[in-house]
């Protein structure tokens, strides 16, 4: 049992301190539907082997952060860059070239396509990078529910295999920097758990996380770094650890 | 029975132009829910264009084939970008009341270039007839309509099927807000689903032509609709729907005209499908699917 727990230690191995090289900078980004300002001037960064965890209460911003990264939605101001290059000039479909896959909230799987052929699709702009075929073999070494179901349509898949394959989705784009967007949601305890297991996982095998998550106390055990967003701005921010018991985010966040 | 299965020839002829043309309404809507009606017209520019590569360029059978289906899927791409492309985020309505007038469009700019008068449409193959057992005759051209067509048909089977491509048509199908996320460049995948509609719609022109061999401005409007309807009793979306759809009209068509007068034809083939959509509203390989907020 203890195996399939997130190791709550695991923040400490990068001590919350820098990692690697910086890989996705936000510098006072701001995000606008219509008259409404969804996202105020977020400054933020990402580095290589980092798991940053983006938390926050329903409607602080936080999906809108990543659809904007993603491109998906346009920003109103601000800069966005990853490794050195600038993001605003990408479209979406783009982005993933760069190194950037992202699983959205409510999985976005494709029901009427089979796992496998989900998992293939994400490979459609790969080019020659690396072995398509190892990275499915180690996807499905990963999920290997998704193995015994690779012929299935997404549609029949549980709410825990969807996001699996959601995930397994997102590693077979090739990034470096996987953004999450609620990986929790809908999901029984534990579920959550083995999701959130196998994402320190991928992180240990060299993928570098931002994970978006109400679910605060389950991020901040995984992450060596976080962000919390309120009404579009970034309140509080530092080694996740240290959140845990800072007693604003204890209050507002994690129900203590 | 040898009169039912000679039927059954003549109703496959008829049905593969039918699911032919089919095809493109169900991929468009597949994709952006949107009812191409221009597409009837589609099919008419691309008897006429397939006319020009016979008679002006005097090219064979198989050249003019690809010739029509090259320059229609390129009119296609054209109309999908200039037209519709910028209504892609407005109301559905919008969409097809400009479709409509695309195909108001088309029908007049061949009309005022072409000439009203209805026009000949030289035989591309020899003609010949063949005996089958049981006393059936089979002629050239409809071996050649239910052979062309079978082969276009099983080509898009397998590039919808067993392309990554054709995975992204799906795709875009399902849910389109996420497929850039795959590396996917949605606007051009939704192009070449107009390139592939409109070029076997210009394909079942040509071999409209070679059935039927006069051709004029307004032959798309009754053969368009009547393919939408095919494409609706299928289950509009569904690719296999849409050919199955086609081959039960042009069925009906035959049969009823075989055992009434000819007048009643429309009358009684659509009654008969109307009543379908009345007990399986979704078409016979449709599904209900979850409406996306």
């Amino acid at each position: 049992m203890s195996e399939t727990r997130p190791d709550p230690k695991h923040g400490l191995a990068l001590g919350g301190t820098v990692a690697g090289e910086p890989l996705l900078t936000l510098e006072d980004v701001h995000v606008s539907y219509g008259n409404i300002r969804a996202v105020r001037g977020i400054s933020m960064e990402v580095r290589q082997g980092e798991i940053v965890t983006l938390i926050g209460a329903n409607g602080a911003g936080k999906t809108t952060t990543l659809r904007a990264i993603s491109r998906l939605i346009p920003i109103a101001q601000g800069r966005m860059s990853y490794r050195g290059r600038d993001l605003t000039r990408y479209p979406a479909h783009q982005v993933v070239g760069l190194g950037i896959c992202h699983v959205p909230e409510g999985r976005g799987v494709f029901a009427n396509l089979t796992v496998r052929e989900n998992l293939m699709l994400a490979t459609y702009s790969r080019r020659g990078k690396g072995d398509i075929n190892q990275d499915l073999e180690r996807v499905y070494s990963t999920f290997p529910r998704l193995a015994e179901r690779r012929n299935q349509y997404a549609g029949t898949l549980s709410g825990g295999e969807q996001q699996m394959l959601a995930v397994g989705r997102a590693l077979m784009t090739g990034g470096d920097l996987m953004l999450l967007d609620e990986p929790s949601m809908g999901l029984a305890p534990i579920l959550v758990e083995e999701i959130f297991r196998i994402l320190v996982e991928i992180n240990r095998q060299g993928t570098t996380l931002l994970l978006v998550e109400q679910n605060a106390r389950m991020a901040l055990q995984i992450a060596h770094r976080a962000y919390v967003l309120e009404t579009g701005a970034i309140r509080v921010s530092g080694p996740a650890r240290e959140l845990l018991d800072d007693p604003r985010v204890r209050e507002a966040y994690l129900g203590a | 029975m040898e009169f039912w299965l000679q039927q059954t020839l003549n109703a496959l002829q008829l049905g593969s132009i039918y699911a032919l043309i089919a095809l493109g309404y169900t991929m468009v809507y597949g994709i952006l829910r949107l009812i191409n009606f221009a597409h009837g017209d589609i099919f008419m520019v691309g008897a006429f264009v397939g006319l020009a590569g016979a008679l002006w360029l005097g090219l064979p059978m198989v050249p003019t084939l690809l010739f029509t289906m090259a320059c229609t899927a390129l009119l296609g791409v054209t109309i999908e970008r200039l037209a519709y492309k910028p209504l892609r985020n407005a109301p559905r309505v919008s969409a097809v009341i400009t479709a409509l007038g695309i195909g108001i469009f088309l029908e007049h700019f061949v009309l005022g270039t072409v000439g009203a008068e209805p026009r000949a449409f030289p035989a591309l193959i020899a003609g010949g007839r063949f005996d089958l057992p049981g006393g059936l005759t089979v002629n050239s051209v409809q071996i050649l309509i239910i052979g062309v067509s079978v082969v276009l048909m099983l080509g898009l089977d397998w590039f919808i099927r067993g392309t990554l491509t054709g995975m992204a048509m799906r795709a875009i199908s399902w849910d389109r807000s996420v497929v850039p996320l795959m590396g996917i460049n949605v606007d051009r995948i939704i192009s070449l689903t107009f390139a592939i509609g409109s070029a076997l719609a210009a394909a079942g022109g040509v071999l409209f032509g070679q059935a039927y061999p006069i051709i004029d401005p307004y032959m798309g409007i009754l053969i368009g609709w009547k393919a939408f309807i095919a494409a609706v009793v299928g289950g509009i979306g569904n690719i296999r729907g849409a050919m199955l759809g086609g081959y039960i009209l042009g069925m009906t068509e035959i049969y009823v005209a075989a055992v009434l007068p000819s007048t009643y034809r429309d009358f009684v083939a659509f009654t008969l499908l109307l009543l379908l959509l009345v007990f399986r509203p979704t078409g016979i390989l449709g599904r209900v699917q979850a409406q996306k907020v």
